[in-house]
C-alpha cells in the first residue's frame, strides 16, 4: 500500500511538472501567435478583434504571469483547453477528439500486432538460439535503426509510385463522406494498411530482441530443466514454462507503449499526412497555435502517465513477488 | 533493455563480491591489453568500430574531398547518378553525394555533443542521487522520473520548432538535456548497489574521502554502464537530429543527412522517382545506427559471459561441440585452448540431446551461472538489493523506441 501511495505522489507530481512546462514553454519562445493569426487573415480582422483575440488566447500582456498560470490551471479544470488558432471557430478539444479515433486506430492495431508478433519470434529465436533463427536479428536490427521516415519514404516509392498498390497519403479517399458503409471502411483500411506495415516493421525488432533476450534468461532457470527432464513436449516447454516467465517485462513495456499511441507515431503521420495527432501538432507549430499545442502536449502526457499506472498495475497482477513487497 | 542487468553481473564478476562462477578468478588474471583485445575480436564490435571509424573519417575530410559545393546549384537537373555526379543531382541540380559527404560532419558532432553532454547529467544525477541517499536522492530521482516519462519527441519538436534556426549546438544541447534521464537511472541503481560492497565499505573504514571514494572506487566500475549509454544516447540522438531536420523544425540551411531528406520530401522526389535523391542518406543513418547498434551489443558481449555464446556462429559452436540449447548456458571462455570443450569451461553435450541432466560438471557450471544473474538482474520485477521497486528496467528500449518514430 505503501508502495501505491508513492507512486500515485509520483504521478501526481509528475503531471503538475508536466502542465507546467506546457504552461511555460509556449510563452517563452517568441514569436507572436496572434499577428501570424491576422497575418493569415489579412485585412479581415479590425484593431478591436484584434484587441478581444489577445484576452481571448491569454495573451493580454496586462496580466501578469501569475495570473496567467492561475487561470490556466482554472480553465483546465473545467475541461476547457481554449480555442484554436489555427482552425480558428473550433475548440482546441474539438480539433483533438477529430484526430484522436485515427492515430488510435492506426497506431493502436499497429502496436498490438508488432507486440504478439514480436513476442511470439523473441521466444521462438531465444529458444533454438545458435541455429537459424539468430540471423533473423541483424535483420530486424537493421530495420529499427533505419530511421522510421525514411522507411517510410521506401516503403510509399516502392507501394504506391513503383506499383500503386496502396495510396501514399490520407487516410481514405477524398470526396467519401466518413460513416459505416463498405466504401468507407475499406477505403480507410487501404489507407491505413501501409503505414501500419511500416510501423510494425520498425518496432517490431525491439519486442522481438527484449523477448528473446528474456527467455534466454530463463531457459536456464531449473524449473525449465525440471519441465524437460519430467518428459513434457518441447513445445509445452517452451510456452508453458519458459515464455510464460519470460514475457512479464513485454507486458509491462507494452503497457508503456499504449501511452504512445497517443503521441502516435509523429513522423508516421507527417510522412503519409494521415491526419491524426501527431500531424495536427506539427501542423500547429508551424501555425505557431499555441493554444492547440499545449492541449495536445497535455494530452500526450496524460496518456503517458495513464499508462505508465497500467503498467505498475499489469505488474502486480501478474507477478506475486512484488505484492510480497509491500 | 536486456542489456542493463547484463552489465551488473559484469561488475558483481569484477568486484568478485560473489565468487560463484568458478572462471571468475581466471578472467581477472586477463591484463587489460588482453581485454582489449577480446572486445575488439568479438565481430559485433569490430564491424560497429569498423563503420563508426569509416563514418568519422567522413565527419573530418568530408567538406574537403567533397566535388562540388553541396548547396550550388546547376543545370544537371535531378540527373540520376552518373559518372559526373555519382549519386545524382537534386531538383535545382545540388550534387547529392556531396551533400551527403558534407552533412557527415554535423549528424556526427551533433551526436556525440549530445551523447557526451547526456553521459555527463546522468552520471552528475544518477551517482549523486545514489551516493547521497535520503532527501537528495529521492529529488534526484523524482527528477529524472519525470524526465523518462514526458514523451520527449513531442516537446523536442515544440521547443525546436520555437526557437528562431535552431543550429546544430542548439539542437545538441536540447537532446542532451531531454535524453539523460535513462541513463542516470540505470547508474543510480548501480551506484547503490555498489556502495554496499565490501571493498566500497573497506576504502570507507580506510578513511578514505568520498570524492576518492566516488572518483576511484565507484565510477571505474560503472564504466560499461557509461559506455553502453554513452552509445544508446548516440544513436537515438542521431536518430533525432534527422528526424527534426526532416520534419523541418530545424534550420534546413545546415547540410545534415536529414536535411538532405526534408528536400527530397518536400520536392516530391517520391513521385518523381528520383530515389538516388534520398535512399543513400536513408541508408547512411541506418548504417552509423547499426554501427552504434552492434558496439553496444559487442560491449553488452563483452562484459557478460552468458551473452557471448550467441554471439559466435552455429558452425563454430557446433564444431567445438557446443549446442546451444535449453537447460544450460554455454560459456565460452576467451583464451582457454578451443579443444577444451569437455571441460568445465564450456558446458558441452552430445549432440542432439535436448533433455539436461548431462554431466554432473556440466549442471555446477549451470547453476552457479544461473545464481549469479539471479541475484543481480532479479529477473523481472524482483526487487535488486538496494533498489526501490520503480527501477526496474524493463521498460527503456520502447520509451526511447516508441519516441523516435
Amino acid at each position: 500500500m505503501k508502495y501505491f501511495l508513492r507512486r500515485i505522489v509520483f504521478y501526481v507530481i509528475t503531471a503538475w511538472a508536466a502542465i507546467t512546462i506546457n504552461f511555460f514553454i509556449p510563452r517563452m519562445m517568441d514569436g507572436d501567435p496572434v499577428s501570424s493569426f491576422i497575418n493569415k487573415n489579412q485585412g479581415r480582422i479590425s484593431s478591436e478583434a484584434r484587441e478581444s483575440l489577445y484576452v481571448l488566447f491569454g495573451l493580454d500582456s496586462g496580466a501578469s504571469l501569475w495570473e496567467q498560470y492561475v487561470d490556466y490551471w482554472k480553465m483546465l479544470f473545467s475541461g476547457d483547453l481554449g480555442l484554436s488558432i489555427m482552425l480558428f471557430p473550433s475548440t482546441v478539444s474539438e480539433v483533438i477528439a477529430q484526430a484522436l479515433p485515427w492515430t488510435i486506430g492506426l497506431v493502436g492495431i499497429a502496436t498490438v500486432i508488432s507486440f504478439l508478433l514480436g513476442s511470439f519470434l523473441g521466444v521462438v529465436i531465444g529458444w533454438r538460439r545458435g541455429s537459424w533463427a539468430d540471423g533473423l536479428l541483424p535483420i530486424t536490427t537493421f530495420f529499427s535503426s533505419v530511421p522510421y521516415f525514411w522507411l517510410g519514404l521506401v516503403a510509399i516509392m516502392l507501394f504506391s509510385v513503383t506499383w500503386s498498390i496502396f495510396p501514399s497519403s490520407g487516410a481514405y479517399q477524398p470526396g467519401l463522406v466518413p460513416g459505416w458503409s463498405w466504401e468507407f471502411i475499406g477505403s480507410v483500411i487501404q489507407h491505413g494498411t501501409l503505414p501500419a506495415i511500416t510501423i510494425v516493421l520498425s518496432s517490431v525488432a525491439g519486442w522481438i530482441l527484449g523477448m528473446r533476450n528474456m527467455t534466454v534468461t530463463v531457459t536456464s532457470e531449473d524449473y525449465v530443466t525440471v519441465a524437460q527432464a519430467k518428459g513434457l513436449s518441447e513445445r509445452r516447454v517452451m510456452f508453458g514454462y519458459a515464455a510464460r516467465n519470460a514475457i512479464l517485462p513485454q507486458v509491462s513495456g507494452f503497457a508503456l507503449s499504449l501511452g504512445f499511441i497517443v503521441s502516435g507515431t509523429l513522423v508516421m503521420e507527417k510522412v503519409f499526412s494521415y491526419q491524426g495527432v501527431g500531424f495536427t501538432l506539427l501542423q500547429a507549430i508551424g501555425a505557431h497555435d499555441y493554444p492547440l499545442m499545449q492541449g495536445i502536449f497535455l494530452m500526450i502526457t496524460l496518456s503517458v502517465l495513464v499508462a505508465n499506472i497500467l503498467a505498475d498495475l499489469a505488474y502486480v497482477v501478474l507477478d506475486p513477488r512484488t505484492r510480497q513487497e509491500g | 533493455m536486456t542489456g542493463i542487468p547484463v552489465q551488473m553481473d559484469h561488475a558483481q564478476l569484477d568486484n568478485g563480491a560473489e565468487p560463484l562462477a568458478p572462471e571468475v578468478p581466471k578472467r581477472r588474471k586477463g591484463s587489460p591489453k588482453k581485454q582489449k583485445l577480446l572486445f575488439l575480436r568479438n565481430g559485433k564490435s569490430f564491424t560497429g568500430l569498423a563503420i563508426l571509424g569509416f563514418f568519422a573519417i567522413l565527419a573530418v575530410i568530408g567538406p574537403w574531398i567533397a566535388p562540388y559545393d553541396p548547396s550550388a546549384m546547376s543545370s544537371d537537373i535531378l540527373q540520376p547518378p552518373s559518372g559526373a555526379h555519382w549519386l545524382g543531382t537534386t531538383h535545382v541540380g545540388q550534387d547529392v553525394f556531396s551533400q551527403i559527404l558534407v552533412g557527415t560532419r554535423g549528424v556526427m558532432i551533433v551526436g556525440f555533443i549530445a551523447g557526451i553532454g547526456a553521459t555527463l547529467l546522468s552520471i552528475l544525477v544518477g551517482v549523486s542521487a545514489g551516493f547521497l541517499g535520503g532527501v537528495s536522492d529521492e529529488l534526484l530521482s523524482s527528477l529524472s522520473n519525470i524526465f523518462l516519462v514526458i514523451p520527449a519527441l513531442p516537446l523536442i519538436i515544440i521547443v525546436a520548432g520555437q526557437l528562431p534556426d535552431a543550429g546544430g549546438l542548439t539542437v545538441a544541447l536540447i537532446l542532451a538535456a531531454t535524453s539523460w534521464a535513462w541513463g542516470a537511472r540505470i547508474l543510480r541503481a548501480q551506484t547503490l548497489s555498489l556502495r554496499r560492497r565490501d571493498f566500497v565499505e573497506a576504502a570507507r573504514a580506510n578513511g578514505e574521502s568520498t570524492w576518492r571514494i566516488v572518483w576511484f572506487e565507484t565510477l571505474p566500475n560503472l564504466t560499461a554502464i557509461m559506455a553502453s549509454s554513452f552509445v544508446g544516447t548516440v544513436t537515438f540522438a542521431i536518430l533525432m537530429q534527422t528526424t527534426l531536420a526532416f520534419i523541418g523544425v530545424t534550420s534546413i540551411s545546415d547540410w545534415n543527412w536529414g536535411t538532405i531528406l526534408f528536400w527530397a520530401e518536400q520536392q516530391q522526389a517520391l513521385s518523381r522517382g528520383a530515389w538516388w535523391w534520398f535512399v543513400p542518406a536513408g541508408l547512411c543513418i541506418a548504417m552509423l545506427g547499426m554501427a552504434l547498434t552492434l558496439i553496444n551489443f559487442g560491449i553488452d558481449e563483452f562484459v557478460n559471459p552468458r551473452l557471448r555464446s550467441t554471439g559466435a556462429s552455429p558452425r563454430a559452436l557446433r564444431k567445438r561441440r557446443i549446442s546451444p540449447r535449453i537447460g544450460f548456458t554455454a560459456v565460452v571462455r576467451e583464451g582457454a585452448p578451443a579443444s577444451s570443450g569437455g571441460s568445465a569451461t564450456t558446458t558441452s553435450r552430445p549432440d542432439g540431446a535436448t533433455r539436461p541432466g548431462a554431466s554432473p560438471a556440466s549442471t555446477g557450471a549451470t547453476s552457479s551461472g544461473t545464481g549469479t544473474s539471479a541475484t543481480t538482474t532479479g529477473g523481472p520485477g524482483t526487487p535488486r538489493p538496494g533498489t526501490s521497486h520503480d527501477d526496474r528496467d524493463n521498460d527503456g528500449t520502447t520509451t526511447r523506441k516508441e519516441s523516435v518514430r
